[in-house]
């Protein structure tokens, strides 16, 4: 079992939490060209290693999170909220 | 390599089996060969026989960075099958399947294929027409399937559950010639026709490093010293996106996510086919018996990306429950052991056989699901690709351009999220 430390609800099981997917994407403007949609949407860097990807707490608060995780080990670096905002209001 | 037939079989039995040979050549690596084959599982072994039978190539490598069919090829649930719809998976998948009814002859070694039908609950009407419809695209290639109503699949396999009031049974669609086969056999026996034809099966050679010079790939530096090839082709599923990065190729439409697999202490014989439960929104599971008697069964990804090779405990927990759901019968039994492969998850469900940026590199890769069952036609196909330069017909919507194209090959509809192509 993987241990995330939800910044609002605490250190739950990862069973809580749905996962999203690569948080490193940067989707293009709407009319960028169609090249850079294909590789923002199809094409992953699939790091071996510390990659950045988001979580849902879906059984808890139901917020977005951003985690950097080992795709080796499993072991979480660092957890933030997706908002930023929601950040600021955490340091505050 | 001494042939294995009735007469040798005999002959052994009087000399204390002294007269067979070793099954392959444990070599030392050559500087250059005309084919490199990086990745000894299933699809790389396939691939260089088929090189050597069809293509007339006989100075080949393939290279392992572990023991052959240590990797996916030995993390399967072994289930060999042709039920897919989309042009192109569908001819390639039936090729498959009329390659493995006849593997035994062809490799000389027994791979144990036992066609004893896959058999898909199904739960609801949707899935019902959904089905139907998918299996009679499939006979229009020679694929063969059947739909069995409630009564006669109670006849079949009269254990189960039939009494489950949120997922009730109503009937089952079937593919009789599919079946189960045995994956050490099938690598063993890849492996020893390979060698006779003069393929190098160099284990523990793992590439470290690429060296490219002209738009081309000069050599592999591996842990077994430097090794060129006139021709390339990567077989590697799992661990592609990290071989392609080292060849500075960039990004693949590729996530590696870990796929669970769990065996049970064996029993006396107690399901004689393949047992698929849930597809159409139930859930995702399938079952065998193997011929040892274990239960082999699998389901759903892990649902997270990882290149560790163990499952989490939460997957284990939901195919136990799968399995109480259909069999409740099985509740008794311990699981011996379970483990985990890391899949290619393509961003449509469906593989890549293509020619690459490079011009003497080829790419075999992205096969989810589908890596075991596929492995003979793989080869036939990347040894094909590879001799002639020039993808199959099959196979040509099978590369990297094809989703910029519009053309996504996806079998379930799901869209590009690699870990909902289970």
């Amino acid at each position: 079992m993987i241990l995330i430390k939800c910044p609002y609800c605490g250190e739950r099981d990862h069973s809580e939490f749905s996962y999203g997917g690569d948080a490193s994407i940067i989707y293009p403007s709407l009319d960028a060209p169609q090249e850079e949609w294909v590789k923002a949407i199809f094409f992953r860097e699939n790091i071996k290693g510390i990659q950045k990807e988001t979580w849902q707490h879906i059984n808890g608060c139901r917020m977005w999170l951003e985690v950097e995780r080992s795709t080796i080990t499993h072991e979480i670096t660092s957890i933030k909220p997706c908002h930023k905002n929601l950040q600021k209001v955490i340091d505050n | 390599m001494t042939k294995f037939n009735a007469w040798n079989v005999f002959k052994n039995g009087l000399n204390g089996q002294t007269g067979w040979s070793r099954q392959w050549r444990d070599p030392e690596p050559k500087s250059s060969y005309d084919a490199v084959i990086v990745g000894g599982g299933l699809h790389g072994l396939a691939t260089a026989y088929y090189l050597a039978k069809h293509h007339n190539m006989h100075n080949i490598a393939v290279l392992e960075k572990g023991w052959i069919g240590g990797g996916n090829a030995g993390r399967n649930t072994t289930i060999v099958r042709s039920n897919y719809m989309m042009p192109g998976n569908r001819e390639f998948y039936e090729h498959t399947l009329q390659l493995w009814e006849n593997l035994s002859h062809d490799l000389n070694y027994n791979v144990m294929f036992s066609q004893r039908a896959h058999v898909v609950l199904i739960h609801s009407p949707g899935a019902l027409d959904a089905y139907a419809r998918r299996y009679n695209t499939m006979k229009l290639t020679g694929s063969d399937g059947e739909l069995w109503s409630l009564e006669k699949l109670k006849k079949k396999i009269p254990h189960l559950n039939y009494d489950n009031g949120r997922f009730p049974i109503l009937g089952a669609i079937v593919q009789p010639r599919a079946g189960n086969a045995r994956h050490d056999s099938a690598v063993w026996g890849y492996a020893r026709a390979a060698d006779s034809l003069g393929v190098d099966i160099l284990q523990n050679c793992e590439v470290t490093g690429i060296t490219r010079k002209n738009g081309s790939i000069e050599s592999l530096q591996t842990t077994r010293g430097n090794i060129k090839g006139k021709k390339i082709g990567f077989a590697v599923a799992g661990h592609t996106s990290v071989l392609w990065q080292m060849a500075e190729l960039g990004n693949l439409p590729i996530e590696s996510h870990k796929l669970q697999a769990f065996v049970t202490e064996a029993v006396k014989p107690l399901l004689d086919c393949v047992l698929i439960f849930g597809p159409g929104g139930a859930a995702h599971f399938y079952i065998s018996q193997s011929d040892k008697g274990s239960m082999v069964f699998g389901g759903e990804l892990d649902w997270y990306k990882s290149y560790a090779q163990r499952g989490n405990l939460p997957t284990v927990k939901e195919n136990g429950e799968c399995a109480m759901a259909i069999m409740p019968c099985l509740g008794k039994l311990r699981l011996l052991r379970h483990w985990a492969g890391v899949m290619d998850m393509s961003m449509d469900g469906s593989f890549f056989m293509c020619k690459t940026p490079l011009d003497n590199l080829y790419l075999n890769a992205g096969w989810n699901y589908g890596g075991f069952k596929a492995s003979p036609a793989s080869g036939w196909y990347f040894a094909d690709l590879i001799a002639n330069e020039r993808p199959h017909k099959v196979i040509e919507n099978h590369n990297l351009e094809r989703f910029e194209k519009g053309i996504n090959l996806d079998e379930r509809g799901i869209g590009p999220d690699p870990k909902m192509h289970g």
